[in-house]
């Protein structure tokens, strides 16, 4: 046996045509969404605390079920996806209105609670992964703390009849093992397949990185049509050996080349890749290109799942303010320089109290920092933006890099390009920080709609 | 010879935290052994200083022709506290492609500039 998952979305600004594609022409038996980033729980909590109506969920969920519902349910496809972010059961119930109007209101969707601990937090927190230290040694007010949950509660209600399961956090590559799990019966003990299964997901989970997505480098990695991407699809067998591939017509590429890319994103020791489900270790992985565009992936083993969970703990950790202004033509970049003198010298003045100052040319510097080479006098770049950034502990500190920049508008350097101040210059930071905390600490709930 | 790194091997970067990975992949099996021998944790350490704040560790994957590159205190404390404007630090990645390796002069019809495009 064989099951067919495709991608939906590998993020939540994700496109969306290419997931109605793969609903329509990919013949899938699972269509499977990630569309939750660190920070995404913590951005929700800070959002829903400012205005109550915010529904807590991915806020483009009606669309991509209004583009990918039809098919899925005429070509039998059952959906798992976190975008029920901090409100799962929110989320059903939405999605059942959609089936609803679609003449489908007797389909069964479950949502997934019990990743959020904020409550629980102060209790359950071992040592903060990125310090070492304690919970209460993490400036400001805790917005947010979930943990990563596993495939388990997703795969009881993909067991339970499910056709669409939406689920708050849970680990990017589980949302795809999960229903591997569930057709093939893997116990779980089968530490081999839940580690090809989760290493299957972690390719899949960010979309189009591995169908060609986020790789051309023209000349020495050339990518076709990179307007028209597909998602990927995997061909999964009842080992989790799999076969990755995009539909036809398609933009990018699928080799080698995009799968060990993807295959290391965001990975630390290849060897201990820690998901909920178990431990993967890539390195033993064997990759072959059967056929353009299909890559078959296998060898992957793994080691049994830890005793704790990851818990992500969102923290508000005071603000940011920001700005831009530009200069062009001759002596742009010493135009520049004097410039960054002078909001230094105008932040002495102003007696700025900020924890850290950024004040980078684009074009020159801004990206790649202090390993960026000079450039070279006789070609100095022809125009040059002056970015500021600068992280405060109050909104009003924040806001002098803003008025400052204003400064510049009438009393700064000759021809200096400015834009109209508009919208916010300042934004709130949520520190995101990471703990472990006890696996029987976290117990996921699943409600039938 | 001496070439860039960028002839031999592509990357990709991803965050964790303050923590920033580089994965270099090398084009070709033949190439591998000479990145792997040159492209080292205090090699890139250096080539990244002022960027990278903390300890670099190194993961060799010699069968699949990867080094990954485990870069700590490198996203001024995190995604949602950095102030750089690639705040994720995905463009970091292309800065290792700068390295230079040297490698025996007869690699040099193997080298990505002196292939056709790829697709």
């Amino acid at each position: 046996m064989t099951i067919r998952i495709g991608s939906g979305s590998a993020w939540w600004g994700d496109r969306i045509s290419p997931a109605e594609a793969n609903a329509a022409h990919g013949r899938l038996d699972f269509l499977c969404f990630e569309t939750m980033a660190e920070a995404t729980v913590s951005a929700a909590q800070v959002r829903k605390s400012r205005d109550p109506s915010f529904p807590g969920y991915d806020t483009y969920l009606e669309d991509r079920f209004r583009a990918v519902l039809p098919h899925c349910l005429a070509n039998g496809t059952r959906i798992v996806s976190n975008q029920g972010w901090i409100n799962p059961s929110g989320a059903a119930e939405k999605t059942k209105e959609i089936l609803a109007g679609l003449g489908h209101g007797d389909v069964k969707v479950a949502a997934v609670e019990g990743a959020l601990i904020t409550d629980r937090i102060a209790a359950l927190a071992g040592p903060i992964l990125e310090t070492g230290g304690s919970l209460s040694e993490i400036a400001g007010e805790i917005v947010s703390a979930e943990a990563y949950m596993g495939a388990g509660p997703i795969v009881e209600a993909l067991d339970n009849g499910a056709q669409i399961v939406l689920t708050g956090r849970v680990a990017d590559p589980s949302i795809f093992l999960a229903p591997m799990i569930h057709a093939f019966g893997w116990g779980p003990d089968e530490v081999q397949k839940y580690a090809m299964g989760s290493a299957i997901g972690h390719l899949m989970e960010c979309g189009a990185q591995v169908t060609g997505g986020y790789f051309a480098d023209p000349g020495y990695k050339d990518v076709p049509e990179p307007w028209n991407f597909a998602f990927p699809i995997a061909e999964v067998e009842e080992d989790g050996s799999a076969v990755l591939s995009k539909l036809d017509g398609t933009g990018g590429r699928i080799d080698r080349r995009t799968v060990l890319e993807q295959m290391f994103y965001e990975v630390h020791d290849p060897a201990n890749y820690i998901t909920p489900d178990c431990v993967v270790d890539f390195t033993s992985a064997t990759i072959e290109e059967v056929d353009p565009d299909r890559v078959r992936i296998s060898g992957i083993s793994g080691k049994p799942r830890t005793p704790t969970l990851k818990a992500s703990i969102g923290a508000r950790e005071g603000f940011i303010g920001q700005d831009m202004f530009f200069y062009a033509g001759p002596g742009a970049l010493a135009k520049a320089r004097l410039a960054k003198r002078v909001l230094e010298e105008r932040f002495r003045i102003v007696n700025l109290q900020a924890e850290d100052v950024r004040i980078d040319f684009l074009g020159v510097n801004a990206i790649h920092g202090p390993m960026s080479p000079e450039p070279d006098p006789a070609h100095e770049p022809y125009e040059v933006c002056v970015r500021v950034a600068a992280r405060t502990r109050t909104r009003a500190e924040a806001e002098k890099v803003g008025r400052e920049v204003d400064g510049m508008a009438v009393s700064g350097l000759g021809s200096t390009g400015k834009s109209v101040p508009f919208g916010d210059r300042v934004r709130e930071v949520v520190g995101v920080w990471s703990t472990l905390v006890d696996r029987a600490a976290v117990t996921p709930s699943i409600r039938y709609f | 010879m001496h070439v860039s790194l960028r002839e031999l091997a592509h990357s990709r970067s991803g965050d964790k935290g303050n923590t920033l990975n580089i994965a270099v992949i090398a084009y070709e099996a033949e190439f591998y052994p000479h990145i792997e021998a040159q492209i080292t944790e205090e090699a890139v350490a250096r080539h990244y200083a002022g960027v990278v704040k903390g300890r670099v560790t190194r993961y060799a994957v010699d069968r699949l022709g990867v080094l990954n590159f485990v870069c700590e205190g490198t996203l001024g404390g995190g995604v949602s506290r950095n102030l750089c404007l690639d705040n994720y630090g995905k463009a970091l990645a292309s800065g290792v492609l700068t390295m230079t390796v040297e490698i025996p002069d007869d690699l040099a019809p193997r080298l990505r500039s002196a292939q056709t495009a790829t697709s």
